[in-house]
């Protein structure tokens, strides 16, 4: 049984301007110690959907099946045992660390309202940790604004990883950072999984970080997911054409001739089209693609793509 | 780099929060003047019973001495022989006390109410920014002169009074502020933590939001002066205790002849709450990181 399985989940927000499909029917499973990959553009859903599963953002339909508990139906009052054992990486360091609070105060305070440990307990715990991000112990007795934003991240990962989590969500954690900075907040990310057998649902719009990182990658455009498989297969051989499109759109020197852009901007949430939701800007979307939503299918083994024309590189005859 | 450690500045006091405050503040000359003269103000507040023990109310000398015709009274005496000098020092007392326990109880309300609808949001909101409403949208001083009215005019009512008629101020204020600080990532992920509504809104959020609250809270300190005076002017003050603005009041009948007995205590009220709103704007410069590093 998987540690996490979504099923059919829809988050929808009511706007002025109607109403928002944020996640629009997305299923997936992540399996105990896996890292999965979730790639997207901006506005996709991607940082919803996260938030969904975490129940920071109220589903509304759909079931998120966490170590046999549906989460989306237990009252919010009673989530505690989960939050112990779900946690989430945030993408911006700065804003994610409260300013007045000292990093002892930030990594003490999650034990504390869990009632996890004594005072001593919680302060090696404490201790433990910071030097397990990598920083010294001098840190806890400073505020966030004395460090620098790679160091703000490895303390936001300590404070995910305080309580002992299971699941850990990492919501672009490495996209505001300095590239140097990235190789080594992903390296901490790695060794923080295998020392602790975490398991990763990591969020990002950069393929080439999702590559490094992930052992199954699901693409999603506009509230859904269009294509899964393995990283590899996905890279050698992507079936959906926004994820062709994806994977052309990293520049890549010993690629001479540059891909062609996407046409056209994503959609609005507000206003999904009908049909397969990409096919507005698909380059080989036929008749069929403005009618009927492509299910997710099976097309290879451990590959699976929402599209009419799975595969296919041109445009196909009209039947 | 190598080592997972990495390296983590040196403590740097002046980049403590609450320090660079303090010497931005001070480093405002009007601000250090007026908290002096604020501190001169208390001191002369609490030790009223040793510099006159005598009720401020009772008569000691004949009427209408004009400052500086008697030693023993410099400021003079009023229309039924009491002392100013006495009043004025027995006055600062009414005026601070129900200026900060107005202020206090203003702002606790302001800020419950404030946190509970921005913090919320959606019906409690919608509740609470209505009854805000009646209350802005009645004029507030006719208001405490109902509220006075109708209870006794005491110390105490007139406190809650001014309370009741300052806390909406507050409470738009820290409604404002919790609304944009409770979409911070680090709401966010106190909320992921598992962490109660409580310990967000008081922990969390509210350190967050004080500096606009403590600057408004001097300016409150000033208006709640201003308005017991302006009661007492009108014979709504509590009769059994002299302030600065029942001074006004009982000299107003002889403003031609003896002008200096609504002036004594009429430069009292001006100086103090002068003195408070100079703070406030110093805070405020103070409490901004932005401005006070553009300094």
């Amino acid at each position: 049984m998987p540690l996490l399985s979504v099923a059919d989940l829809h988050t929808h927000f009511q706007t002025p301007r109607g109403l928002l499909r944020a996640v629009d029917g997305v299923s997936l499973a992540i399996e105990e110690g896996e890292s999965v990959g979730l790639v997207g553009e901006s506005g996709c859903g991607k940082s919803t959907l996260g938030k969904t599963i975490l129940r920071l953002v109220n589903p509304t339909s759909g079931s998120v099946a966490f170590d046999g508990d549906d989460i989306a139906k237990v009252p919010s009052d009673a989530l505690g045992p989960y939050r112990r054992r779900a946690q989430m990486i945030f993408q911006d360091p700065f804003s994610s660390l409260n300013p007045r609070h000292t990093i002892e105060r930030i990594l003490t305070a999650p034990l504390y309202v869990h009632g996890i440990g004594d005072r001593a307990e919680r302060k090696r715990r404490v201790r433990e940790m910071i030097e397990r991000v990598g920083l010294p112990l001098s840190s806890l007795s400073r505020y966030p604004h004395e460090f620098s934003g790679g160091q703000r991240q490895r303390i936001g990962i300590a404070r995910a990883l305080i309580l002992g989590p299971d699941l850990v969500i990492c919501d672009e954690p490495v996209s505001a950072l300095d590239l140097s900075i990235q190789a080594q907040i992903l390296n901490l990310l790695v060794e923080m999984k295998r020392d602790f057998n975490l398991s990763y649902l990591f969020i990002s719009h950069d393929l080439s970080v999702i590559r490094y990182f992930a052992d199954r990658v699901l693409v999603m455009y506009l509230g859904r997911v269009v294509e899964e498989g393995t990283g590899a297969d996905l890279w050698a051989r992507p079936l959906h054409p926004y994820t062709r499109a994806l994977i052309a759109a990293i520049p890549d020197p010993a690629r001479r001739r540059q891909a062609a852009p996407i046409g056209g901007d994503i959609a609005s949430p507000e206003d999904i089209p009908r049909g397969c939701r990409f096919h507005p800007r698909c380059a080989i979307a036929t008749s069929i693609c403005a009618k009927v939503d492509p299910m997710l299918e099976a097309h290879a083994p451990g590959q699976r793509a929402a599209c009419h024309h799975a595969g296919q590189l041109t445009r196909p005859p009209e039947a | 780099m190598t080592t997972a450690t990495e390296r983590v500045p040196e403590a740097m006091p002046e980049s403590d929060g609450a320090w660079r405050s303090l010497r931005a503040f001070l480093r405002n000359p009007s601000a250090v003047i007026a908290s002096l003269f604020l501190v001169f103000v208390t001191l002369v507040a609490i030790a009223a019973p040793l510099i006159y023990p005598e009720d401020p109310l009772s008569m000691v000398t004949r009427p209408f001495l004009w400052p500086g015709q008697n030693p023993q009274f410099p400021l003079g005496s009023d229309t039924l022989g009491r002392d100013v000098a006495a009043g004025l020092v027995w006055g600062s007392r009414i005026s601070l006390i129900i200026g900060i326990a107005a202020m206090a109880l203003g702002v606790t309300i302001g800020i419950v109410v404030g946190a509970a609808a921005g913090y919320f949001g959606g019906r409690i909101d919608d509740a609470l920014v209505r009854l805000v409403e009646i209350f802005q949208t009645t004029p507030s001083f006719l208001m405490l002169i109902v509220l006075v009215a109708i209870a006794e005019p005491r110390v105490e009512s007139i406190t809650v009074g001014i309370a009741l008629v300052t806390w909406p101020t507050i409470a738009r204020l820290v409604r404002a502020e919790f609304r944009s600080l409770r979409e911070k990532d680090f709401v966010t992920a106190a909320r992921g933590l598992g962490y109660g509504h409580l310990r967000i809104i008081f922990i969390e959020i509210l350190p967050n939001a004080l500096p606009p609250i403590i600057v408004t809270s001097s300016v409150i300190v000033a208006s709640a002066i201003l308005m017991e005076s302006a009661l007492a002017f009108m014979g709504l003050g509590d009769p059994n205790r002299i302030s600065w603005g029942s001074m006004i009041g009982a000299g107003r009948e002889t403003l031609r002849t003896a002008w200096y007995l609504t002036a004594v205590p009429g430069v009292a009220i001006v100086l103090t709450v002068l003195a408070l709103n100079m703070i406030g704007d110093a805070l405020n410069d103070a409490l901004n990181p932005r401005l006070s590093s553009e300094r």
